[in-house]
């Protein structure tokens, strides 16, 4: 067998494999023809300009597409996760407009003129976002597939605190939530780590919500 | 997922004629329950209509004292109103203890009140299920019942109605105002929104086909205290095996109902009158008739306990 000096990453490989997926799944002709019950329905395809982590994307996407099939397969910003892709599991959470959701559980046409920003927009290797920082420092995984979303998902949390938002938790509907790890543990339950590292998660969160980070 | 024809609504009459008139029509806002439905094909609508542009998300007051909310008020931003939470308390802690943050934060009121149930056959489309293909009989009644309902049921269907929030609105005696295909505009009563299943298990509320929920109207606030007890296989993240709403009064009167054990918001108003005799008295006749499975007979019991618990800490 010949040698080959094509050398590839495993995410570009990934990427490359993900994409004769897509075509393979491509019907021959994607005309935006209405869907009609009973029969079978063609792809209904239709152009959405998305703005990801600032930059704007001017897509043709089939109208079944989720936000976080997007995000991944065409945008190539697979650090947003699937987990379960049923709003179980949080893998997927983003934020729309500064408020986290579940990626997996919207529509990518029901987003134009959204600001929508994933774990590649809150921090960079070179600069960690403080929750990012937090998470290394207080080793909060273990596989790291759960941690763009319990990051993402942080960073709407703690919004959401600072807006006095209460939680099942709290004590007094009408006061200032408090900081507590209850708190921190009610409003991340939308959040799972199979590997249980949800001990030192809490850490990492406390840590930047009181400004240690 | 089945593909669809997808459009955003230009207005809540245009969007209800719209559905009336497109075969296999349905409203989209928040989408986390349809969308979820729709990936395991128990649901295939073959066309959405996008009503999130629909200025529908406000709260506003109403001249009788009440408040207004729009039917795209999403539950985090319902939750944490000032006014809820200081004259509706059992409303912003019946949405705390539903879903996650992701959700609450996509969530819209109507869309809550519109929750299909999670009974697993119905989820499970390789099992007969009533609700979703009539006719095909229902595989709870001999299979997994624990989570599902036992009073209000049939024999064609024992799904539980899901919602935390749709138990405070009925507790409140909320009002559903809507609009129609034709335009014109009604008000449902909370208490005929929902309808028990029958022999047809999937007509799930009074709304006519292509109606649109524009809004939920609050009446005055009630005063009192307010309690929304929530029993759950886990802490967090659950839905309710049973739930608790109450609103009791310093002078003993007070409303309760129940979510977690009907296929709707349970409360009868006849049984509040006993409220000064006790949870025993309340809850023989709230559940008068249930019929539970072998095993969700459990539920009688835990909610006799819930209503006892609150009832007691009401008078600590």
């Amino acid at each position: 067998m010949q040698a080959s000096n094509i050398k590839l990453s495993r995410r570009e490989l990934l990427v490359m494999s993900a994409a004769s997926a897509t075509m393979m799944a491509m019907p021959a002709v994607a005309g935006a023809q209405p869907a009609s019950a009973g029969r079978a329905r063609a792809p209904v395809n239709t152009p959405v300009a998305l703005r990801v982590n600032g930059h704007l994307h001017e897509l043709e996407l089939d109208t079944r597409s989720s936000l976080l099939d997007v995000l991944r397969e065409r945008l190539q910003l697979g650090g947003t996760k699937k987990g379960c892709d049923h709003g179980q599991c949080g893998a997927c959470t983003v934020l729309v407009n500064g408020r986290r959701i579940n990626a997996c559980l919207t529509l990518a046409v029901m987003h134009q003129g959204d600001e929508i920003t994933t774990i590649e927009g809150l921090g960079t290797p070179q600069r960690l976002h403080p929750l990012q920082a937090a998470f290394v420092r207080h080793d909060g995984y273990q596989c790291g597939y759960c941690t763009p979303g319990q990051i993402c998902s942080a960073a709407g949390m703690l919004a959401e605190i600072e807006a006095g938002i209460p939680s099942h938790v709290s004590a007094d509907l009408e006061a200032r939530p408090l900081l507590s790890a209850a708190e921190i543990r009610e409003r991340m339950s939308g959040n799972l780590c199979r590997c249980g590292a949800y001990a030192n998660i809490v850490d990492a969160i406390t840590d930047v919500a009181e400004g240690r980070a | 997922m089945k593909s669809f024809t997808y459009e955003k609504a230009q207005s809540p009459a245009e969007a209800a004629a719209a559905a009336a008139r497109i075969p296999g029509a349905r409203f989209i806002a928040g989408g986390t329950n349809l969308l979820d439905l729709m990936k395991l094909e128990v649901e295939t609508p073959a066309h959405l209509i996008d009503v999130n542009g629909l200025a529908l998300d406000r709260l506003e007051p109403l001249s009788d004292g009440g408040l207004r909310v729009g039917a795209l008020v999403r539950n985090t931003d319902l939750a944490a109103d000032a006014r809820v939470r200081r004259d509706y308390p059992v409303l912003a802690r019946a949405l705390l203890a539903g879903a996650s943050g992701q959700l609450r934060n996509k969530a819209t009121t109507a869309g809550n009140l519109l929750q299909r149930t999670r009974c697993a056959y119905f989820y499970d489309t390789n099992q007969p299920c009533n609700k979703r293909v009539p006719g095909s009989g229902c595989s709870a009644l001999e299979g997994l019942s624990r989570p599902l309902a036992l009073i209000g049921v049939s024999r064609a269907c024992i799904a539980s109605h899901p919602s935390d929030m749709a138990v405070a609105m009925r507790l409140l005696d909320a009002g559903v105002e809507t609009v129609k295909a034709d335009g014109s505009r009604r008000l449902i009563p909370i208490a005929d929104f929902h309808r028990l299943p029958g022999d047809t298990p999937q007509h799930e509320s009074a709304l006519a086909p292509g109606e649109l929920v524009t809004a939920v109207s609050l009446p005055p606030p009630l005063g009192g205290k307010h309690y929304y007890r929530k029993v759950r296989d886990r802490a967090s993240y659950a839905f309710a095996l049973v739930s608790v709403a109450a609103i009791l009064q310093p002078d003993g009167s007070g409303r309760v109902a129940l979510g977690g054990v009907a296929p709707r918001p349970w409360r009868l108003e006849s049984a509040e009158a006993a409220l000064p005799l006790g949870a025993r008295a309340v809850t023989e006749q709230l559940l008068a008739g249930a019929t539970p499975t072998q095993q969700n007979a459990f539920k009688i019991p835990l909610v006799q306990r819930t209503l006892s618990a609150v009832l007691a800490e009401a008078q600590g």
